[in-house]
This record gives structure tokens, C-alpha cells and sequence, in this order.
């Protein structure tokens, strides 16, 4: 450990040498021009996320309009939290022949981990919403489906930070 | 007389019939293959078997190539895996990236083949050649003619085994494809066994379609309950659901194959269970716990001793299962008015569907449960409760609507004080129940069977029993305990041991000496 020679052991120098800093830092941040101040203003504005940030999961869609995903379950393979469950069908098409009736991510058991996203052999699904902070009053609000993932159904409550409908 | 064959430097003794392919296989040496089946004719088209033989110049087929004595064999030589690459490529020239929505990913042969031999990329630049999707082949197939690879094993089938012949290869060249001859569809009581045989996803099951993805399942060995035969088969579960039946190769009972009956027969496992006791409590029928529903029992057969209990059971139960309940019903009911009732012969050809259609008469008439009943045995059963004769009917794993008519069943609940019907499903007739005690089905729990041959054969538990369903034998032991007896068993196996020192014809059975193949009992 750093040996305190006799003045620092005096403490009062260093006391009166912190509080000039702090007191400098006010009048800059309160009179300056160019200011020094780190806090930001979230919720009221927002942050700024990386490109690569992992945020919440959304659903791509053909050209057509119909989602991308042929329900092939390598996302739900690769899942370390078990957290994609999708139900497969039939499609009319015989071109399509297979896609998700039904697709959830329980975004609670998710650790956003990405590997979905990097299994999907079709880019059907990503993690490039930037959203990180879900709010639901239920847990069942946190079982995203298939439409609202698509962006179909928006989650209103989410977005407005209000409660749900009753 | 029988021949010497040196394959990869193994020294291996073939049978005199056999060709290169099943000598190799049979001294456990494995040679890639898509069109051989060792219980269909040699087509030899697929050229996926290339071997090299010492002084012959080029590689040859082995499912075609009859060994000769001192023949020396090469199947993993650098000249072969360069020709099965070759072949390779060539079987997937016109293949579509399908395998994401295949059904087959997961066991596919060109998948398999294409990790251990290909990893290539690919050198085609044409226009991959694109066929018919999705083909209706009849109620349970589905057919891709761009994932087909015509190795014929399909056709063959129906030619070979079915008999029935509904599949044919029509055109030629690139335009070649597998179809149902006009008129027909691909409906016979096998037909799922072209989907099994198929090495690639060009023939899917409408039922199985699109349930789960293979590399999910897991896999147990047991014997197919839907007849009297004992298929031999793979069960395929996840988390408590079976999603299929796979035969399971035994020459003895059923080859490779299975019926489409047996084949669905698994649904009986998911749906339509009983999963709670319940007791009757005024008109419904209210979930219970096991101890209330042994007391409740316990009560009524103590009231009404011997003769008034009459037990109805229909042969479903495994030996272990029927053992207990025999020396239940002569130990410690003491009633002789004990039913097989094997229900209404079904449909029964020469290959493997027989008649009975319960997986273990044969069995339970062995370990001490009497013959079958006839139609008059259950009306005079009926006029003993009519005459009050009969207090108690234990309905084990019965159809109590088949047996006796919706009426006279109903009639016959009110004579009853005690209606107890044990079973895994709710069965036709179970609503009349005044107690109702689930079993665990045969997926849930071990035991034998013993089929209309004699041959007694493994069921394993695949997973725990859903709900509060228990072993037929575990309830037979809790209400033996309730009356008085010290039975023990800890588990099925300790049941056989019993049953093989006591019953003629299985002395010195076990679940080992059992195996997975089965073994014939004494008669």
C-alpha cells in the first residue's frame, strides 16, 4: 500500500485540495461554456445504444410481407435458456411448405445471449431494436408472440410506460 | 459351408449366400448405403457400397457382390472414400437446400454421409432440376421428388412386403420420379414403413410432420401394444410426450417392420388419460389423493368378502401386472369371479396383425389369470349384480360400454356399492366409476409382455408417469397393504423374479436374460 508521507497524513491539504476541485467543477458546469457534466437525462431523453447492442428481438418479413422464418427450430435449438417456443405448420404453398403458426420468446427467461440471431440461417430474426428496457405489470406481457415481434401488434403500454388496459 | 472374407484386414466368416455388404455388416464393419435394406431385394443403384477387392480394377458395389472365399476387401481405402465422394456429389447434384424444413434433417442419410465423406463445396452452376413438392400419397405419406434420390427402397417395399404395389418410377433421365400408379394412393395397413425406410426426407409422415424436430427426442426400446404380435419398437419422447413409434429391428417377431395401427397407437399415451384418483361424490366425480381412494376401496371389499367382488380386466397389463393381481384376487380377495375379457377380435392378416389386440393374453393366462370369458360369462356376471350378488367390480383397463351395453351398464352401476375402474385412459363407461384409479401407461413403467408366440419381451419406463398415474402393480401392492398383507416389491423387476421361480415356463427368467430381443418362455 502507498506509504502517506507526513502532510497527506495531516489530511487537511488534501481535504482543501478535493474541495477545489469539486467547487472548480461547479462554477464551470454553472457559468462555463463548454461544460463537464456526464449525467444523462434517461428517460426524458433518450441514450444512445451501440450498433451491435443486443436488444429486444424482432421479426423480419419477406418481400411479400410474410414473416421470414420457416420454423426450422435452429433458434430454439441453440437457445441456452430454452426460451423459444414455436409451433410448426403446414403451409398452402407447397413452396414455403413449413412456417411458424405460433413463435414466443418468453423475453424473461432470455439472457440475450444472440445466438437465435446467429443460428437463423434465413436472418429471420434480430436483436437490433436497441430496446433494452421491457416493462409489463404481468408475465405474461413478457411472452412476446409472433405478430408483436413482427411489429404488428406494438406494445403500446411499453412504449408509453403505462399500465395495460384493464 | 461357410466362407472366409478378409475385409479391412479383418478376418471374417460369412454365410455362403452372402454378399459383401452383409458380411461386412454382420462382423460389424458398416458400409455407407442408401439403397440396400437387408429385408428388400438388391437393387444396387445408389452405388453408395463402392468397395475395393484385391484384383479387381475398379471399385464394385458390395450389397451386389457375392463373397467369394478369400476374398480380400477394402472399405475405407483413400480410392473408395474418393469414389463414394464422387457418388456423393453426383446424388446431390439436383438436391434443394431444404434440410431447415426437412423433417429428416436431424437422420438424414445424405446429411450423415455428406459430414463423414463430402465437405465439398459445391461445383454446380446449373440450374438445379425442380420437381414435384408436398405429393398426397395417401393418408399418411407425404412425397418431395426433389429430395428423392431414387434409391427404390419405397418401390420395393410395396412390391416385396406390402404386396400391394401402389408405387412405381415413371419417366426416365432427369425427369425420373417416384409416383403412385394412376388411380391409387399409397394406402395400405403398412404404408408407414416406407417413410422408416426412406433414407432421405422424400417420403414424410403426415403425422409426424413439422411435431418436433428429430434431435430433440429421445429414444426407448419397447414392444408395440397394439396387438398380440409384440412389435419390437423405438419409442420417440420428449418431456413426457411420445411423438412416434419406430420398429425396431427383431427377425424373431417382426423384421424391420410394423403396422400403421401399432404405429399410431401411441396417441393412447397422450391423449385421453386418467391422471388423478377420484372418488364419486354424489352425482360427479371429485379429484382425490391415493390415500382417501385405497381407504374407500379398502372399505368396500373388507364389507363385501369374497364372491360379492367380481374383478373384469382386459389383458393389457404386463406379466409383472397380472401376477399381482392374481395372487391379489385368490390371496386376498379370495374371489374365483375373475374375468379376462379380451373385447372383440379385430382385423388379422398373414404378415403381422393379429386378432387380439392386446399385447398380453398370452401372458396373463401364464402367470395364473383364467381364459378368456365369453359373451355368456359376462351376462351372468351382469345377473349377479342384478341379483346383488356382486357387490364390488374392479374394471381394470376395460371398455365397460363394449362389454356390456350403455344401458345395462348404467343399470348395473346403480346395483353396484362399489364401481372401481383402473385405467390409463378414460375409457368408454369410466363416468359410472365410484372410484376411479390411474394407471401409468405402457411408456411409464417397466415390465414384460408375452406375445401370441410365447415370447416374452421388455417394456422400458421411457419417463415418469404423468399426473398421479401409478403402475398397475404399485396399486395392486397398496390395496394388498390396506388389507393386511406385507407385500414389498420394490420394483418390477423384483415381481419377475418372483414370478420366475413360481410359474413353469419362465424359471430362471430376468430382465437381463430378457433382453432387448425377447426370449421364448416354456409351455
Amino acid at each position: 500500500m502507498h506509504k502517506l508521507n507526513f502532510w497527506q497524513k495531516l489530511y487537511i491539504p488534501e481535504i482543501i485540495h478535493g474541495m477545489w476541485v469539486t467547487t472548480r467543477h461547479f462554477w464551470i458546469n454553472l457559468l462555463g461554456r463548454q461544460k463537464q457534466t456526464v449525467t444523462q437525462q434517461y428517460p426524458e431523453q433518450p441514450t444512445y445504444v451501440t450498433e451491435r447492442y443486443r436488444g429486444r428481438h424482432r421479426f423480419m418479413r419477406k418481400e411479400d410481407g410474410s414473416p421470414r422464418c420457416t420454423a426450422c427450430m435452429l433458434c430454439a435449438t441453440s437457445c441456452p435458456a430454452l426460451c423459444i417456443h414455436i409451433q410448426a405448420g403446414e403451409h398452402a404453398d407447397p413452396t414455403v411448405e413449413k412456417y411458424p403458426v405460433s413463435f414466443t420468446i418468453d423475453e424473461l427467461r432470455c439472457v440475450f445471449c444472440g445466438l437465435c440471431v446467429e443460428a437463423c440461417p434465413c436472418d429471420a430474426i434480430r436483436m437490433d431494436t436497441g430496446v433494452f428496457a421491457l416493462a409489463a405489470y404481468e408475465r405474461e406481457n413478457f411472452l412476446y408472440p409472433r405478430n408483436l415481434l413482427l411489429g404488428d401488434d406494438a406494445p403500446t403500454h411499453i412504449a408509453e410506460g403505462k399500465a395495460p388496459a384493464e | 459351408m461357410a466362407k472366409k472374407l478378409i475385409i479391412d484386414g479383418k478376418e471374417i466368416t460369412a454365410r455362403d449366400d452372402a454378399t459383401v455388404i452383409q458380411a461386412a455388416h454382420e462382423a460389424g464393419i458398416v458400409i455407407p448405403h442408401y439403397c440396400y435394406h437387408p429385408k428388400l431385394s438388391i437393387a444396387g443403384n445408389c452405388r453408395m457400397c463402392l468397395v475395393e477387392m484385391e484384383g479387381r480394377p475398379k471399385l464394385e458395389i458390395s450389397c451386389n457382390t457375392p463373397g467369394a472365399d478369400n476374398m480380400v476387401v477394402y472399405t475405407d481405402s483413400p480410392r473408395v472414400i474418393e469414389g463414394r465422394r464422387g457418388v456423393l456429389e453426383f446424388l446431390l447434384i439436383n438436391h434443394p437446400l431444404d434440410c431447415p424444413i426437412c423433417d429428416q434433417a436431424g437422420e438424414c442419410g445424405l446429411q450423415d454421409y455428406y459430414m463423414q465423406y463430402g465437405l465439398y463445396r459445391s461445383r454446380f452452376q446449373e440450374e438445379k432440376v425442380h420437381k414435384r413438392k408436398v405429393v398426397d400419397f395417401g393418408p399418411d405419406v407425404v412425397f418431395d421428388g426433389e429430395r428423392c434420390i431414387l434409391c427404390t427402397r419405397c418401390v420395393r417395399f410395396t412390391h416385396e412386403i406390402s404386396k400391394t404395389n401402389e408405387l412405381g418410377v415413371f419417366h426416365r433421365g432427369d425427369a425420373v420420379e417416384i409416383a403412385t400408379f394412376p388411380g391409387k394412393t399409397l394406402d395400405n395397413k403398412y404404408a408407414g414403413n416406407t417413410v422408416d425406410i426412406c433414407p432421405v426426407g422424400a417420403l414424410t409422415s403426415k403425422d409426424f410432420r413439422f411435431k418436433i424436430r428429430v434431435w430433440f427426442l429421445q429414444e426407448t426400446k419397447s414392444v408395440c401394444a397394439g396387438c398380440a404380435r409384440g412389435c419390437n419398437i423405438n419409442m420417440h419422447h420428449h418431456q413426457g410426450r411420445v411423438y412416434r413409434f419406430k420398429p425396431r429391428q427383431n427377425d424373431a417377431v417382426n423384421e424391420t417392420w410394423m403396422c400403421d395401427e401399432g404405429r399410431f397407437s401411441y396417441k393412447a399415451i397422450n391423449d385421453n388419460r386418467l391422471l388423478h384418483p377420484m372418488l364419486r361424490q354424489g352425482e360427479a366425480l371429485a379429484q382425490t389423493n391415493w390415500h382417501e381412494a385405497v381407504q374407500r376401496v379398502r372399505a368396500a371389499l373388507q364389507q363385501h368378502k369374497g364372491e360379492a367382488t367380481a374383478v373384469l380386466m382386459t389383458p393389457q397389463g404386463s406379466n409383472e401386472d397380472c401376477y399381482l393381481l392374481a395372487r391379489l384376487t385368490t390371496d386376498v380377495l379370495g374371489t374365483s369371479r375373475v374375468l379376462l375379457y379380451p373385447g372383440e377380435p379385430g382385423y388379422e392378416d398373414d404378415f403381422l396383425i393379429r386378432a387380439d389386440k392386446h399385447p398380453n393374453r398370452r401372458g396373463a393366462q401364464d402367470v395364473g389369470l383364467p381364459a378368456p370369458t365369453t359373451a355368456t360369462d359376462l351376462a351372468s356376471l351382469a345377473q349377479a349384480i342384478g341379483q346383488g350378488a356382486v357387490k364390488v367390480l374392479y374394471a381394470i383397463d376395460t371398455d365397460l360400454v363394449a362389454a356390456f351395453g350403455s344401458e345395462t351398464l348404467a343399470r348395473l352401476a346403480t346395483h353396484l356399492d362399489c364401481l372401481l375402474v383402473q385405467s390409463a385412459n378414460a375409457l368408454p363407461g369410466w363416468e359410472h366409476a365410484h372410484v376411479v384409479l390411474p394407471s401409468a401407461t405402457y411408456a411409464e413403467r417397466d415390465g414384460t409382455f408375452t406375445n401370441f408366440e410365447g415370447r416374452i419381451q421388455r417394456i422400458n419406463a421411457a419417463f415418469a408417469p404423468r399426473g398421479e398415474a401409478l403402475p398397475a402393480w404399485q396399486i395392486y401392492q397398496r390395496l394388498a397393504q390396506s388389507l393386511g398383507q406385507a407385500w414389498t416389491y420394490a420394483s418390477a423387476e423384483a415381481i419377475l423374479t418372483d414370478l420366475a421361480a413360481v410359474i413353469p415356463g419362465y424359471h430362471g427368467l430376468s430382465y437381463a436374460k430378457v433382453g432387448d430381443l425377447g426370449q421364448l418362455v416354456g409351455t
